[in-house]
């Protein structure tokens, strides 16, 4: 406690009186959305262990480790997966490489346009996936491409730009620009010098941009969807399953990519405070 | 103009580029398509012809203004309540988090690493009218035998306030995380109590949080059409099935368009009214600083 | 020291004049050229080419000619429906059936399970072949009615080569031989039929159910499930009216859609096949059926019963055929005929459990069940004489196909239906 709030509870009583009848509130009901918004991943774990013999994973059966050992027997679903990392790696590439340029262009330069370009970014957040995922099918429908696993990269690349593109320039807000004027001073040409002294400040908002891409991206289901044609992912297998049974394997699967994330932003955790000490 | 010049002034514009050409080619080209598409008129088997049959818009609104105001309506309940439920968390984290801040926003987001079909799947088999929720229930005698959840308007808006509540937690959380303390040492010199600090001070402070979180949250879920098909039911249709069946089982693309023209009308429009009233222009601005 | 002005030297009005962004002359024109590129670009509108179709005797002259060069290669590409063929109860992944076919034909087969509907199956393929490209399927299995229609009329079938048809012939049923909705089996042979009827949990509704009208019980209010398409659900509700679909009118049609509209208090949702585990779960008792989910949920566990309402219910047929640009014809005939030896249909209705199209495939699965034990024996049995994989004539005469609509119609029938099942 510091000398200001020694002082502060000392010179007003009657408040820190009213402060402890309600001070439980706050803790007591984040604590229940947490446990409300983790509910269902519980009960995807557990039932990731059910001994179910039927097509539906509805009543426990038992303990089982099995559904890890059979996890890739499944091959629809293990291509569903596989189709779902690819994706979404080839879209974190893309996307990040996009959005750091247009984010690094809008938060250092001022520049004829930087507004229809600001507007073009909110509207396409603002606007609703069904709609973007609708208006894509349909250039593709009127040019007759058919849709696929590249159309599904393009859909999803068009709207994870402009996350990495304002996560960026907002880092941006606190660049000094006279550090890239130093480098050109010392010789470096531009491309030196965005790759030696610009992307490296950025790059915690680049990294914090590619991870949204990539969450968002793996977990897309709407405008995937529109534009999948016959190429399934891992959303898009889930949610066709529940038709004749969501097999244990998604449980699993789901606790391992769960688990996956956890481990990442653990490591994530780890390495900032590494850094900051 | 020397060249150094000259390519400082291009500098940025090169760099905008390659981004804004993607979306110039698969947003706003699509955009602009998908309205043509919208009047043109025909079917599937004799194929489609462009006669700016605009009537179609007439058409939409006429056999489905039910499922597009209920839609709208879903939206800002869901939003409403993930306003009443996700504040006080970022509230207590914010301010009361202390050394925890990142692990307890961390334990908050953590659910959100599992995809968003499987959450609704689970809460489509905890939620059944013999399943682990409401069987206890029942036993206990706290609801009728007839008593369900799904396949309501409920469990739907449940669904929609569970799966975009991160959406509000976030921005409200940056908002207040940013809101200097010394303004509340200051107000408490000032004499007022940790409710007043609150409603004039950090309340307003947190404003251009709570319109980022409204925004991020309204528009997917009165768009959404997961949540209703999973756990809605015979009378919870929202526009997000409707625009999917016209698209993949009426193969009705016209309708389809109009239907998506429509909708995303409606909500650019109360997105802009609403920025307007509260006098934000670039809400990202703000957000982001 | 450049002699170019800087910022500092503009006036200030200037400078802003020149910064500040607004709809400019340029971005007008610019939207303006976008919108013009759109509407002419869109002015092709979405085509949808046709292909040639097949009628009279020409068209078989035709398919002669087609087939004549054609040879086997040693692939093919099959599309199916999820849960719809035999499997290896050791490893999910292996068919029997298949795997009988490449030791007997040496073909190898590449199976997906991605048809899911065949509304939004014929929407993946339309715009390929609508531009003359391969769908990259040889073979398909999809459902008597709009769509398989759509597919003949938009000549996106290639017709079959009835010389290599030989086992068909031999042992097809006389259902689906010479069927309405393609006579002379020019495009398609039958995959397996089933029944849309009810199926219900006995220990929740406490009486069998027998008819259609059973579903407006008031005591089973919001315990009803219904399908949620423009096909099963409307011609089921003509049935359920007294009326044979096929031969339905306009006005029947109407009545229907007021019988399901006053149904709709009962109806808690309109599924999409999706129905079954509600079902087993107890969120509805009574639904609208198909007849082997039914049976391969029984066969899972649970304890429910499928009928044939007293009123009548559907029969529809999946049916094999060949998209056109098919890498592969020649492989695909020689499976489509394979699958109708009745040791093959056989294998295949012991798993699959909806109606088998080969009726002497009863024989060999009597036999089978003479030489079983235990579980296996108890399980064939019961398939042997299970009505709903070999329908009684009684059966037979309460149902009916679905009613085959022209595009007029079909705007229709859909405007009067849709309404019932997307509010």
């Amino acid at each position: 406690m510091t000398v200001q709030e020694a002082l502060r509870e000392d010179t007003a009583p009657v408040r820190s009186r009213r402060r402890s009848r309600t001070r439980w509130v706050l803790p007591v009901w984040s604590w229940l959305v947490i446990l409300w918004l983790s509910s269902p991943i519980i009960v995807m774990i557990v039932f990731g262990f059910n001994d179910t013999t039927g097509k539906f994973n509805i009543r426990w059966q038992g303990f089982t480790l099995r559904w890890y050992r059979e996890l890739f027997t499944i091959p629809d679903l293990t291509q569903a997966l596989v189709n779902s990392l690819s994706i979404s790696l080839i879209v974190t590439v893309i996307a990040t490489a996009l959005g750091t340029l247009m984010g690094v262009a809008l938060g250092r330069y001022r520049f004829r346009g930087s507004g229809s370009v600001n507007l073009l970014l909110f509207a396409n957040i603002a606007a609703p996936e069904v709609v973007l995922g609708a208006a894509l099918l349909s250039l593709f429908l009127t040019l007759g491409v058919a849709r696929g696993y590249w159309t599904i990269v393009i859909a999803q690349v068009m709207f994870s730009i402009a996350y990495v593109a304002i996560t960026v320039r907002a880092r941006m807000a606190g660049f000094d620009p006279a550090l890239e004027e130093a480098a050109r001073d010392l010789g470096a040409g531009p491309v030196a010098t965005f790759f030696r002294v610009t992307l490296p400040l950025i790059m915690p908002g680049v990294l914090a941009g590619a991870l949204l891409v990539f969450a968002l991206s793996i977990d897309d289901y709407i405008i995937t969807s529109f534009n999948a044609g016959n190429t399934v992912t891992f959303p898009l297998w889930v949610y066709g399953a529940s038709r004749v049974g969501v097999p244990p394997q998604v449980n699993v699967m789901g606790t391992l990519i769960f688990a996956g994330g956890v481990l990442l932003a653990l490591l994530a955790a780890v390495a900032n405070r590494r850094k900051q000490a | 103009m020397s060249r150094s010049r000259l390519s400082a002034r291009l500098a940025p514009y090169y760099l905008v580029l390659p981004g804004w050409l993607w979306l110039a080619l698969f947003f706003v080209v699509p955009t602009f398509v998908m309205l043509s598409v919208s009047t043109q008129t025909g079917d599937i088997v004799s194929g489609f012809k462009q006669t700016f049959h605009w009537h179609t818009y007439v058409e939409a609104w006429d056999a489905y203004h039910v499922q597009l105001v209920r839609s709208l309506v879903y939206g800002l309940v869901a939003t409403l309540l993930c306003l009443v439920i996700g504040y006080p968390v970022a509230y207590w984290i914010a301010f009361r988090g202390g050394a925890h801040k990142s692990s307890l926003l961390f334990l908050l987001l953590l659910p959100f690493f599992v995809s968003f079909v499987i959450r609704t799947q689970s809460w489509n088999f905890m939620l059944s009218d013999n399943g682990i929720v409401l069987s206890p229930l029942r036993h206990l005698g706290l609801i009728g035998s007839r008593f369900h959840v799904l396949q309501t308007p409920y469990a739907v808006i449940g669904g929609l306030t569970y799966n975009f509540l991160p959406f509000m937690v976030l921005p409200i959380y940056v908002a207040l995380e940013r809101v200097d303390r010394a303004l509340l040492e200051a107000s408490a010199d000032l004499y007022a109590s940790s409710r007043e600090a609150f409603r004039k001070v950090v309340f307003p402070l947190s404003l251009p949080g709570v319109f980022a979180g409204v925004l991020l949250t309204f528009v997917p879920a009165a768009a959404d059409y997961v949540n209703a098909s999973i756990l809605g039911g015979a009378k919870t249709t929202m526009i997000g099935n409707i625009i999917q069946t016209q698209y993949f089982t009426n193969l009705d693309y016209p309708m389809a368009a109009a239907l998506s023209f429509i909708l995303m009308a409606l909500l650019l429009v109360g997105v802009f009214a609403y920025a307007r009233a509260l006098g934000t222009e670039d809400v990202f601005e703000v957000n982001a600083r | 020291m450049p002699d170019v002005p800087t910022h500092d030297d503009l006036p200030a009005d200037i400078l802003r004049g020149l910064t500040s962004p607004r709809m400019s002359r340029r971005s007008v024109l610019q939207l303006g050229g976008a919108s013009a590129l759109a509407m002419a670009l869109a002015a092709c509108g979405v085509s949808s080419k046709k292909g040639a179709t097949a009628t009279g005797t020409s068209a078989s002259a035709q398919a002669k000619q087609f087939w004549a060069d054609k040879k086997q290669t040693g692939t093919l590409d099959f599309a199916n429906w999820p849960l719809y063929i035999d499997v290896n109860p050791k490893n999910k992944n292996d068919h029997p059936s298949i795997d009988e076919f490449t030791k007997q034909t040496g073909i190898k087969v590449k199976y997906s399970e991605v048809i899911q509907e065949n509304a939004s199956f014929f929407g993946k393929i339309q715009p390929e072949l609508a531009a003359g490209q391969s769908t990259g399927y040889d073979l398909m299995v999809i459902t008597n009615g709009t769509y398989l229609d759509k597919l003949r009329e938009l000549g996106y079938l290639i017709a079959l080569d009835q010389s290599r048809m030989t086992n068909f012939y031999k042992y097809a049923s006389p259902l689906v031989k010479n069927p309405s909705y393609d006579r002379g089996n020019v495009y398609s042979m039958a995959w397996q039929s089933g029944m849309t009827g009810i199926g219900y949990d006995p220990k929740r509704t406490g009486r069998p159910i027998t008819s259609w009208a059973d579903l407006m019980d008031p005591a089973f209010k919001g315990k009803v499930g219904m399908f949620g398409d423009t096909q099963d659900l409307p011609n089921s509700a003509l049935t359920a009216i007294g009326v044979n679909p096929e031969t339905s009118t306009e006005a029947d049609w109407k009545k229907a859609a007021d019988w399901l509209k006053k149904q709709r208090p009962q109806v808690r949702k309109y599924y999409e096949q999706d129905y079954i585990d509600p079902l087993s779960k107890g969120d509805i008792w009574v639904s609208m059926a198909w007849s082997g989910d039914i049976f391969q949920a029984n066969a899972s566990g649970a304890s429910l019963k499928f009928v044939v309402p007293k009123e009548g219910a559907v029969l529809w047929t999946d049916n094999m055929c060949i998209p056109q640009h098919a890498a592969h014809p020649v492989d695909a005939m020689t499976y489509m005929d394979f699958v109708y030896k009745p040791e093959i249909a056989a294998m295949l209705a012991e798993y699959i459990n909806y109606i088998t199209p080969v009726p002497a495939a009863r024989a060999v699965m009597r036999h089978d069940a003479a030489k079983a034990t235990g579980d296996d024996k108890a399980s064939l049995d019961e398939l042997v004489s299970s009505p709903l994989i070999f329908p009684s004539p009684s059966d037979f005469s309460r149902l009916h196909r679905y009613r085959v609509l022209t595009a007029e119609e079909e705007k229709t029938w859909n405007s009067l239906f849709e309404p019932i099942y997307q509010s």
